[in-house]
């Protein structure tokens, strides 16, 4: 199972890459989604995908990893809290500068 | 601290006193302010002269950086009795021509005084210290108040390009040197340079010998300007005349020759040091007396001429090294250009600073250096002209001055290269004493130009801005001492052998139970060298009289071969490399910068990860596979790529949104409760604000426009092959089992809770979950901002 993950998170990442990659500033925040997916999925797997029960007390052992789930809650929160940020400066940014392509948010030539 | 430190430091104590006493006293020029204290200093050092005509030396520490090996030492022997002497004397004397030819109302009396007196503390900080460490400090104080005198005119473009050249020149210089300290602590373990040469013997086969002599040498050479970094000091002509006199001829320039007279003891045992010494020396003596005579400036001759005598006295040092590989032969034999070296340089510091307050004189008093405006001055200024014969006669090493019996044994020594039989100096050797010959049939050129161009010939009153009269008396006296100096060093050289040269010998030339006992003639006979003297008046007066046929040589030989061109077309070369290099990586946009890093990511991980064999496939430890998590695979995997390649953005944040819900399907399988509702919630939310945003944005327009492109897709296929690679070695290089067993069993009976997940994130790591917390709050606090504050009141961009 660890190796059909491994590939899984591969694609993950590869398309992340690529949509950070591309102009359009949406796509790349989409990119930046698609990248925290393939990280914490990163994190449940490389904690090992035993089958055991779920780390609440009472039900029957053994218990599958409960640290990398409490970092992933952490990563996911932190990471929604980043995303929530950007996108409303990508939205404040459309409002202000009104373009969304990467290649026309530059600086002048004077202020270089 | 001693007297002695306090000697040193005294300078810049009262560089912090002149401001106040200049604004204070406005009536009174601040120079009489300044003058007793080098007055003093000099009279101070003149006590230690008993000491050192024995041989000896006084050494006073005070702890500075005692945990590195840094202690203030200074050491008072010979040689830096012998440069202190000179610093404070002629630094009196520049003090004193000063106050007549600045202006107190004109010029900005107070910054001159101070970085006049931060320069005269760093020299003597040079001279006397035994730290290298402090010695580099006060070294790089020379190079930068230097910089400060030259640009004293700032207004002037001239001031500021030869100010910043002299920068970066002996700044360059300065580092090397500090590097060459380095090495030496390397091999020595210390920084004391009495012990580093009381150690010299056993490093001179250690690997780092040879860069440390070659770093010490760069640093002397850019300092003493020497070929080819000698182009700074004729840029360094733009500071005011009594700074040209003190830093430019006496004292700064010589810092290069006191280092390399003061380190020759470590070195000179190697052929390089005497091979590239006396090399570069000889051809600076050549170069900078055949370009001082194409000169039309006073100063500018001057200038050359100081490049070259500085080469004239560096070659000696070179040579004078070879004397300590004859240990069967008369000592004394050899180390006359020693001897020669010493006493020239005492005698250039006391003619050429005469020579450049004379030429001051004459800017100040006709309003123009030129030699091709000025002429027959000799009536006008009968002084002066006296004063300027002594010291270009002296230069041009004419009898009855100082510079005739110094050239004289200049002659001699480079004469004795013959005969050396060591370091293949009888092969190549014989061109020192050509060059020399041909050289100082140059500096008699050039150095009658100087005196006959100026003092005789037409008098021009159309071409002067003032009517030429006699300078007044105090600004007199200071050439009339130096020249006096001379004239009494010339008839009576032996009054500073046995007190300033030998005990200088010693020090450059430290023998056990060698007796230094120097006696200079005045009359040899009839040697060789008498000959020599002789060939170079004959063949100079030739030259002289018939230089406007033969000055075209200049026109079209040397311009193409300019070192300034060179620097210049160097410097400018450099920072139009750097900027185009800049504006060609650094283009603004941000997918070239995710480029740059992502290849760095592709290239160092797959690199380390296969050159150092860190890549491991073990299947051994993998769990089952079941039907429903194969389906949630590869849902997500079509997903993640058909985001790559839709063109709608609505698709493509339905694609992610069914993406995010996927992964919160695997937390369900993975038995990861908390984590799939969290998952489920913050991906609607964020899915919201996806839409949010997509609606604000601009319609279709840009929609159509997603060209594939090669680049993309290779670098994306190799950060997801990376992290493939790595996920799967990681998982089969697993070392040690994980610690949760601990939270597993004490989640109820030290915690008292049955969800281990949320135990954990509350109680057994708390502090991640405070701070995340915090996160959540800057970044809610941040939008509110965002969207709340404008700056410049709400005006909407240009742009839209």
């Amino acid at each position: 199972m660890e190796i059909l993950m491994a590939f899984v998170i591969g694609i993950l990442f590869m398309s992340a890459t690529y949509l950070m990659l591309s102009k359009s500033l949406l796509r790349i925040i989409v990119g930046t989604g698609l990248l925290s997916h393939g990280a914490h999925m990163l994190i449940l797997t490389m904690g090992g995908l035993k089958t055991g029960a779920a780390p609440l007390l009472g039900e029957k052992a053994p218990y599958t990893d409960p640290i990398p789930q409490a970092l992933i809650l952490t990563a996911i929160v932190i990471s929604f809290g980043v995303t929530a940020f950007f996108l409303v400066l990508a939205y404040r940014a459309y409002q202000e500068l009104g373009t969304d392509n990467m290649d026309r948010m530059r600086g002048t030539e004077g202020n270089d | 601290m001693s007297l002695l430190h306090l000697a040193i430091i005294s300078p810049f104590l009262l560089a912090i006193l002149v401001p106040i006493a200049y604004k204070l006293f406005r009536q009174i020029h601040t120079g009489w302010f300044v003058l007793p204290l080098p007055i003093l200093l000099f009279s101070y050092f003149i006590s230690y002269l008993s000491i050192t005509s024995d041989q000896q030396s006084v050494t006073k520490s005070f702890s500075w950086i005692p945990a590195l090996g840094i202690d203030f030492a200074a050491k008072v022997d010979g040689l830096g009795l012998l440069f202190a002497l000179l610093i404070s004397g002629i630094g009196s004397l520049v003090v004193l021509y000063s106050i007549y030819y600045l202006d107190k109302n004109k010029e900005q009396l107070n910054t001159f005084y101070v970085y006049l007196l931060l320069f005269m503390g760093a020299m003597l900080g040079v001279v006397l210290s035994d730290n290298l460490i402090v010695l580099y400090t006060f070294w790089e104080f020379t190079s930068f108040s230097s910089f400060l005198l030259i640009g004293y005119w700032y207004h002037r473009e001239k001031s500021r390009y030869g100010a910043q050249k002299s920068m970066i020149i002996t700044v360059f210089g300065g580092l090397s040197m500090l590097g060459g300290i380095i090495l030496l602590y390397l091999m020595t373990g210390t920084f004391s340079i009495s012990e580093i040469i009381a150690g010299s013997d056993e490093i001179f086969s250690h690997s780092l010998f040879v860069p440390a002599l070659l770093c010490f040498l760069i640093g002397a050479f850019t300092k003493s300007a020497q070929f080819p970094f000698h182009i700074w000091l004729p840029d360094a002509m733009e500071a005011p005349t009594p700074v040209s006199a003190y830093l430019h001829s006496a004292t700064m320039v010589k810092a290069g020759i006191y280092l390399v007279a003061r380190m020759s003891p470590v070195f000179a045992e190697h052929s390089l040091w005497l091979w590239l010494i006396a090399g570069f020396g000889i051809t600076t003596l050549f170069w900078g007396s055949f370009s001082a005579v194409k000169q039309t400036d006073l100063k500018a001759i001057l200038a050359f001429s100081t490049v070259s005598q500085l080469g004239m006295i560096m070659s000696l040092l070179g040579i004078g090294a070879a004397a300590l590989h004859f240990e069967t032969v008369d000592d004394s034999y050899f180390t006359v250009a020693t001897t020669a070296a010493v006493f020239h340089l005492i005698n250039h510091a006391t003619f050429k600073g005469s020579l450049f307050m004379v030429a001051g004189i004459v800017d100040h008093e006709t309003g123009t250096r030129d030699i091709r405006k000025l002429g027959g001055l000799m009536n006008f200024m009968p002084i002066t002209f006296t004063l300027a014969v002594i010291g270009t006669f002296s230069m041009a090493g004419l009898p009855p001055f100082n510079g005739f019996l110094s050239k004289e044994m200049f002659f001699t020594g480079m004469v004795r290269v013959l005969e050396m039989d060591i370091f293949n100096l009888d092969t190549w050797g014989f061109l020192f004493p050509v060059l020399a010959w041909v050289a100082s049939v140059f500096t008699f050129i050039y150095s009658m130009i100087l005196v006959f161009k100026t003092f005789t010939g037409k008098f021009q009153p159309e071409q002067l801005e003032k009517k030429p009269h006699e300078a007044p008396i105090g600004m007199l006296i200071s050439p009339i001492i130096l020249a006096s100096l001379v004239i009494i060093i010339g008839f009576f050289p032996n009054i500073i052998a046995n007190t300033l040269i030998s005990p200088a010998q010693a020090a450059i030339m430290p023998v056990e139970g060698y007796v230094y006992d120097t006696h200079i003639y005045f009359w040899h006979g009839f040697t060789p060298e008498l000959f020599m003297t002789l060939g170079v008046i004959t063949l100079g007066i030739l030259l002289f009289v018939t230089l406007p046929k033969w000055r075209r040589v200049y026109d079209f030989l040397p311009e193409k071969l300019a070192l300034n061109r060179f620097y210049d077309s160097g410097l400018s070369g450099i920072q139009h490399v750097a900027h185009k290099f800049t504006k060609w990586y650094m283009n603004g946009s941000i997918r070239n910068y995710l480029v740059y890093i992502f290849t760095f990511f592709i290239i160092t991980l797959l690199s380390v990860l296969f050159l150092k064999g860190a890549f491991k496939f073990d299947a051994s430890n993998v769990s089952a596979i079941r039907f429903s998590e194969i389906v949630l695979a590869l849902v997500i995997a079509i997903g993640a790529i058909t985001i790559m390649f839709v063109k709608s953005r609505l698709t493509s944040i339905i694609l992610l949104g069914a993406v995010g819900y996927t992964v919160a399907l695997f937390f369900v399988l993975f038995r990861a409760p908390d984590l799939a509702l969290t998952q489920l919630v913050i991906e609607t939310i964020s899915v919201a604000l996806f839409l949010l945003c997509f609606y604000h944005l601009p319609q279709i327009k840009d929609e159509e426009r997603m060209p594939f492109k090669a680049t993309n897709a290779v670098i994306s296929i190799g950060v997801g092959l990376v992290i493939t690679l790595i996920a799967f070695s990681a998982h089969s290089n697993k070392l040690f089992d994980s610690i949760s067993q601990y939270y597993i069993d004490n989640t109820y009976e030290k915690a008292a809770g049955k969800n281990m997940v949320n135990v954990i994130l509350v109680d057994f790591r708390g502090f991640d979950t405070m701070f995340e917390i915090t996160v959540l709050a800057i970044a809610a606090l941040g939008i509110f901002g965002m969207i709340k504050l404008r700056l410049g009141g709400g005006k909407k961009n240009e742009n839209k």
